[in-house]
């Protein structure tokens, strides 16, 4: 179409984009943005924003005759805890590989899935596990110690009563 | 309303007498299927026989052609499809109670045992199946142009598949399915070993996100379980039956099964009892083909080789469909499907092992997390995609170890990729791998150079080394795809009859040490 000046156009011609054109498009686009964000919207369920896991922290007693550097695992918990002569400390024993549960051995911990040996401070001496075992947070009190599974401290951290 | 004068009741009593003709007429609509031109009808007028052409080629009807390896995987499926509606009446998706139902399934619900081995095995036997499917669409060079679209449809579905064995994997919740789930959860989380390294884990984990979308918590309990049997049961079936129906219905849009271009010459006249080829003038013409890209059945290949889908081809499917169902209970009837101890988060299994086809990564996981769970299978999975658009030759399509080098090349490869991976295995069996070496080596040097990668590289050395020997990217891709599959069956037969308690080497089971 073409608009010669000083010839208002006509609302015979053609317009440039036609109207309906325009409106499908726009609706088409408002559709698809709609859509969009719908979706976007929708996966952001899945994620869960609270953990349904049980808490992580809990207060545990060591048995009295627990030989200095011999692992106490809590019955249920993934953590085990040591007393020698500097204090007491908790090294996780979920396994930095893949998540198994590592056995404490005398001479440190070995996983059974895939053969990860740690030494007695959890750093890892073989096997594919990339990281070492990490400490866990103990806090001393009297007879009783509160270990917070979920909080970790620098290695060789030991706390005394 | 009255017609032609007649009293409405007599008209009445007409249409009711007419009924049954007509509801048999609407459910089998142009005829009964007893000619050539009927049988067409029937197949194109019905939604899920159109999925095939009409008429079929006498090369895809050759067991040679395809091996009915993609119609077994169809079977398979629709197996563990019906085992699988079955065992949803007793299975219960709740921790502990999962358990208590599968043993209830195996041992008090009537025929429970059986139908739970049979969608066990038609689950085992659908990823053998479309392994094989796989490896002779690419041996017959089948998914060059025009089917570059329907081999990564393919693609998806070996990877649907692989996660519908994954996730119904948990669900008995015992210490097979945890541990298998455990680890697999982990490996998800896996980029946090380079992210790690790197120390940037704080600011991007996606490692972590993929962890936490599979399991929803921090660890496999009841919302994973609830998750995985969500995929199991409703979202992954969904998108493997429309993937399927898909893939089905562009082998007939792709213009029937690949071929060689001599096609007419190797098969000769079709035997003279073929029944029936052409009684009849086909009265529908693919007008239609003019306007669709791309060959079309009648494009490129008289119908003179063509025989009537219904009934050469549906007698076909029937067969392996029969076949593959005998298989499946045969099984079923020998072994059943395992069963371990109620699931204990804090013992792990040991060996902790992943389902048979998952094994060759683990082997290789037992290096590097990141690298055998994610990162290998991701380079195999985009070299696999690449195929069809990297080799864009012509010599030797539909035809068994097609092009440059052929058969012997392929042995040859064999040869190679067997060695490669043995070899490579049994120097880390016997001598460890670097931070047995060099203690405190950093992880990324790990996740960088362990038997995997190495492995990978050797085999795209060769692969490259192939290109240029023949001149040929086909050459190269024979050679690649043929050394995988060895890597695959070495590593995997090593995952799973060599490996033992701390995924040592062990000869044979009986030298485990007692647990
Ligand atoms: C659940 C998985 C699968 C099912 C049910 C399936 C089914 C089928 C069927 C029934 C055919 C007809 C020919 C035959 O039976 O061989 C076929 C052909 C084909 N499939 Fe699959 N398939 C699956 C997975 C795959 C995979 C993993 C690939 C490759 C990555 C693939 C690539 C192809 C190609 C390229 C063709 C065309 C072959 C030709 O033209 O000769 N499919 N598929
Ligand atoms: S999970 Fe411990 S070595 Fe793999």
């Amino acid at each position: 179409m073409t608009v010669t000046p000083g010839h208002p156009r006509s609302r015979l011609d053609p317009e440039p984009v036609p109207r309906r054109d325009f409106l499908g498009l726009l609706s088409f686009w408002t559709m698809a943005t709609t859509l969009l964000f719908a979706t976007l919207g929708m996966l952001r369920m899945p994620r869960a924003a609270v953990l349904p896991s049980p808490s992580k922290k809990f207060r545990v007693a060591i048995p009295e005759a627990l030989p200095p550097g011999e692992a106490y695992v809590p019955p249920g918990r993934t953590t085990a805890i040591f007393r020698d002569a500097q204090g007491t400390y908790a090294i996780s024993i979920v396994c930095t590989h893949l998540g198994c549960i590592v056995k404490p051995t005398p001479d440190g911990f070995e996983c059974p899935c895939h053969g990860s040996v740690f030494a007695r401070d959890g750093a890892v001496v073989r096997g594919p596990a990339p990281q070492p075992l990490s400490w866990i947070k103990v806090e001393a009190g009297g007879g009783t110690v509160v270990v917070d599974e979920a909080a970790t401290v620098a290695a060789g951290t030991k706390v005394t009563a | 309303m009255r017609r032609d004068g007649a009293p409405a009741l007599g008209q009445f009593a007409h249409n009711l007498r007419e009924a049954p003709r007509r509801l048999r007429e609407a459910a089998v609509r142009g005829g009964r299927p007893t000619t050539d031109r009927t049988r067409s009808t029937f197949v194109f007028n019905n939604v899920f026989l159109h999925l095939h052409a009409v008429r079929t080629h006498r090369w895809s009807l050759r067991w040679t052609t395809t091996a009915g390896l993609g119609i077994a995987s169809v079977a398979a499926f629709l197996i563990t499809l019906v085992t699988g509606i079955l065992l949803m009446f007793y299975y219960k998706p709740y921790p502990d109670v999962a358990y208590d139902s599968m043993k209830d399934i195996h041992f008090v619900v009537p025929t429970g045992r059986f139908v739970r081995n049979l969608h066990r095995w038609a689950a085992n036997v659908m990823v053998v199946a479309v392994i094989l499917h796989m490896a002779r669409t690419f041996y017959t060079a089948a998914y060059r142009a025009p089917r570059e679209f329907n081999w990564l449809v393919g693609m998806a579905l070996l990877v649907t598949t692989l996660g519908l064995s994954f996730t119904g994997y948990l669900l008995p919740w015992d210490q097979l399915a945890y541990w298998a789930i455990t680890i697999g959860a982990n490996i998800a989380q896996s980029p946090r070993e380079v992210t790690d390294a790197l120390g940037v884990t704080q600011a991007f984990d996606p490692g972590g996100l993929q962890r936490l979308l599979l399991l929803g918590s921090d660890t496999v309990g009841e919302e994973a379980l609830i998750r995985f049997y969500l995929l199991h049961v409703i979202l992954l079936p969904l998108i493997a039956g429309m993937l399927m129906a898909v893939h089905i219905w562009r082998i007939r849009k792709d213009g029937g099964l690949a071929k060689p271009p001599d096609v007419d010459a190797r098969l000769g006249d079709p035997p003279p009892a073929t029944y029936p080829v052409f009684t009849e003038a086909p009265t529908k013409t693919y007008h239609l083909a003019a306007i669709v890209r791309g060959r079309t059945p009648a494009v490129g290949g008289g119908p003179e080789n063509t025989v009537p889908s219904m009934p050469h081809l549906f007698y076909a499917e029937a067969a392996v469909l029969m076949l593959t169902l005998l298989i499946c209970m045969a099984l079923s009837l020998v072994s059943d499907a395992p069963l371990k101890e109620l699931a204990n988060p804090l013992v792990p299994e040991n060996p902790a092992k992943a389902p048979w086809y998952f094994l060759g990564l683990q082997e290789l996981v037992a290096f590097s997390a990141f690298m055998g769970g994610i990162g290998i299978p991701t380079i195999v999975l985009v070299g696999l995609g690449l195929i069809p658009f990297l080799d864009r030759e012509q010599a030797g399509t539909g035809v068994w170890f097609g092009g440059p080098g052929g058969w012997p090349l392929v042995r040859n490869s064999i040869a190679v990729g067997f060695a490669a991976a043995l070899i490579l295995e049994s120097f880390a069996i016997q001598f460890g791998w670097l931070r047995e070496w060099v203690p405190g080596i950093p992880q990324l040097v790990i996740t960088a150079v362990n038997p995997g990668t190495v492995l990978t590289f050797v085999y795209a050395a060769y692969s490259l080394w192939l290109v240029r020997l023949f001149n040929s990217a086909r050459a190269g891709a024979l050679g690649l795809f043929t050394c995988f599959l060895c890597g695959f069956v070495v590593l995997t037969v090593i995952g799973t009859y060599f490996r033992g308690p701390n995924w040592q080497f062990y000869w044979s089971p009986a030298d485990w040490p007692v647990h």
